[in-house]
């Protein structure tokens, strides 16, 4: 062990790893807010909520069904992602021409109704969930002590982060997604079925969701709040990296994990506000953001 | 935005008057309520009533949706709170020195969050609102958790004591309205014309020489300054400051009751918030279903009836409310 800028290593790489796994939170839930704005052009408030709802799946997996943490890291995205099938179907597909706040209202009041269903039945304290097996333990660096499922969360976020933007970047699915981001109109007159493209994509963007939230709950516990104040914190994400890119939004969110990561380490009053302390920043020096263009 | 504007086909007598008549309405049912419920609930309701009208000049005439209303709100009923119980300041001075705080932390918010539009801009404000929740939950003089407590009412200009309930509960109606006129004449000046200029057309407001950011940003403080003076009213009717005053679920209420009384309209917000605390109050029993209630509230509204109770009522009588 050896010191850095008076700080134990330990205690710095730490609080980095830490960082890097907020980071990979970040760009999850950033990156599934971005492809649902792009398609729906709604703002998914209720994002929290349904990352707080992957954790619970996973939860009630193991819990009632016996399904362990490797199943509910396929399931639970699934699940989660076929209710927000539901909610797309039912609520959302009404709003699409008017104002691009109605979505985020009746997006809102979604995320209150889950969250207050779920604070009635299990209470404001969080549950715990088991970290599987084969990771635990971990690896000693030298310089730092490296727990396994942390560094599977971020290698694995990092993993699905760049998949998400290969099939939308370089494949044919892909294209055809941002074309019908771009003239929905003119796509539909190509015989493609962009209504269904549109509800696949909002499911797609609520599993990423559900999957960070699989993914946080053996590191922090199941909670009803857990999402609640997390969305906010992705909001500033969003705002500071601009939702016109995909690799942007990876970027920025990894970014700004590390950064309040080594905020806790150097200057730990400020932890909570950096985010919004660069958000800003950047809107003072750069307002269409770091990635973003000029609406 | 979608409008909702209530004059399709105006009927011309009808909507001369409309305004005035539902204002004395107002008057009366202001002046008789007091005989029919607590005063403290309708000081509680007036001071939401006030709030949601701040907010709703932003969302009804320039269109724009903060969702960071409550950090005015708060810190306002902070400062306030601290000014008349640390300092020792008379109920109007302490209300002052409140609604100055908002006020500052409206134009630089504002100054930040109209560099961009949109959904950013309800984002921005959201993430600020927050930025300055924790500051609330760390500074030493807010008192982290427990907030302030025991702040005395005292008397107003030295003369008129506060304690007694009517007393207060008449000195809230006279805030109430005064902002309440105040927004009321904003929103008729030239000023006010050029924010629903705005609302409109934001491009063809800029191409016709208004510069739009200057107008935003004006707007946006005067909202902030009013939301301070009903956080600051508030703080000193109740006698206490704290955090559920800062938390974004204050923004997301004053938003519920500016939608439920409707958007855009003049009485709307008045009616919501009166509804939204009535509600709050006699359904205190179920407690966290409260929350789920005013979900589904959200959700109804937004997707069956996006005027509100005051927009649906003109819309049927062919008036401006």
């Amino acid at each position: 062990m050896f010191e850095i800028f008076g700080v134990p290593s330990q205690a710095l790489f730490g609080q980095l790893l830490l960082g890097l796994i907020n980071g990979s939170f970040y760009a999850l839930l950033s990156l599934g807010l971005a492809v649902i704005f792009g398609m729906l052009n709604i703002i998914n408030f209720a994002h929290g909520a349904q990352y707080m709802l992957g954790a619970f799946t996973a939860f009630f997996l193991l819990q009632y069904v016996g399904l362990g943490y490797w199943s509910s890291l396929i399931v639970a995205p699934i699940i989660v992602g076929f209710t927000g099938i539901l909610i797309e179907r039912f609520f959302l597909q009404w709003l699409y021409k008017l104002d691009h706040l109605y979505g985020l209202l009746l997006t809102f009041g979604l995320a209150l109704i889950i969250e207050g269903v779920f604070r009635k039945y299990f209470g404001s304290s969080g549950l715990p969930y088991q970290m599987p097996e084969q990771l635990l333990g971990g690896q000693n660096l030298g310089f730092m002590f490296l727990p396994n499922y942390r560094a599977w969360v971020v290698a694995f976020s990092l993993a699905v982060c760049l998949t998400t933007w290969f099939v939308i970047e370089r494949t044919k699915l892909g294209s055809y997604l941002r074309a019908a981001t771009e003239n929905p109109t003119l796509v539909r007159a190509f015989g493609i079925n962009v209504p269904r493209m549109i509800t696949l994509t909002y499911g797609f963007g609520v599993g990423l969701a559900a999957l960070a939230g699989v993914m946080a709950a053996p590191i922090y516990n199941v909670s009803p709040q857990m999402g609640a104040d997390l969305i906010i914190v992705v909001f500033a994400v969003v705002v500071i990296g601009g939702m016109g890119s995909i690799m942007g939004a990876i970027v920025t969110g990894f970014g700004l994990g590390v950064i309040e990561g080594l905020t806790k380490v150097f200057f730990p009053e400020a932890s909570n506000t950096v985010i919004f302390v660069i958000m800003a920043i950047v809107l003072l020096i750069r307002p269409a953001g770091l990635f973003g263009r000029r609406a | 935005m979608e409008r909702v504007d209530p004059l399709t086909i105006p009927a011309k007598g009808l909507r001369d008057w409309s305004e005035p008549i539902a204002f004395a309405a107002m008057i009366v049912a202001l002046v008789i309520a007091p005989f029919f419920a607590y005063p403290l609930f309708l000081i509680q309701a007036l001071c939401f009533a006030l709030f949601a009208c701040a907010f709703n000049l932003l969302i009804g005439y320039v269109g724009l949706l903060s969702f960071g209303h409550a950090l005015f709100f708060g810190w306002a009923s902070y400062l306030a709170a601290h000014a008349a119980k640390v300092w020792g300041f008379p109920p109007e001075l302490a209300i002052l020195t409140g609604t100055a705080t908002a006020a500052a932390l409206g134009l630089v918010a504002g100054a930040l969050a109209i560099r961009r539009q949109g959904i950013y801009f309800a984002m921005i404000t959201l993430a600020l609102a927050q930025m300055m929740y924790f500051f609330a939950l760390q500074a030493k003089f807010t008192g982290g958790e427990d907030g302030i407590q025991a702040v005395p009412r005292g008397k107003l200009f030295g003369l008129i004591n506060l304690a007694d309930q009517m007393t207060m509960y008449a000195f809230v109606v006279v805030v109430f309205l005064a902002g309440f006129l105040l927004i009321h004449r904003i929103i008729h000046s030239p000023f006010g014309e050029v924010l629903k200029a705005i609302r409109e057309n934001e491009s063809r407001a800029i191409s016709l020489g208004y510069k739009t950011d200057r107008y935003k940003l004006v707007a946006f403080v005067l909202s902030a300054t009013l939301a301070g003076v009903a956080g600051a009213t508030k703080a000193i009717a109740f006698q206490i400051a704290s955090l559920t005053d800062v938390h974004w679920t204050m923004s997301g209420e004053v938003v519920l009751m500016t939608l439920v009384g409707g958007l855009g309209t003049v009485f709307g917000p008045v009616v919501g918030a009166f509804v939204i605390v009535a509600m709050q109050n006699y359904l205190s029993t179920l407690e966290q279903w409260v929350t789920v209630i005013q979900g589904v509230i959200f959700v109804l509204c937004v997707l069956l009836f996006r005027r509100g109770i005051i927009g649906e009522i003109a819309h049927a009588l062919r008036v401006r409310l």
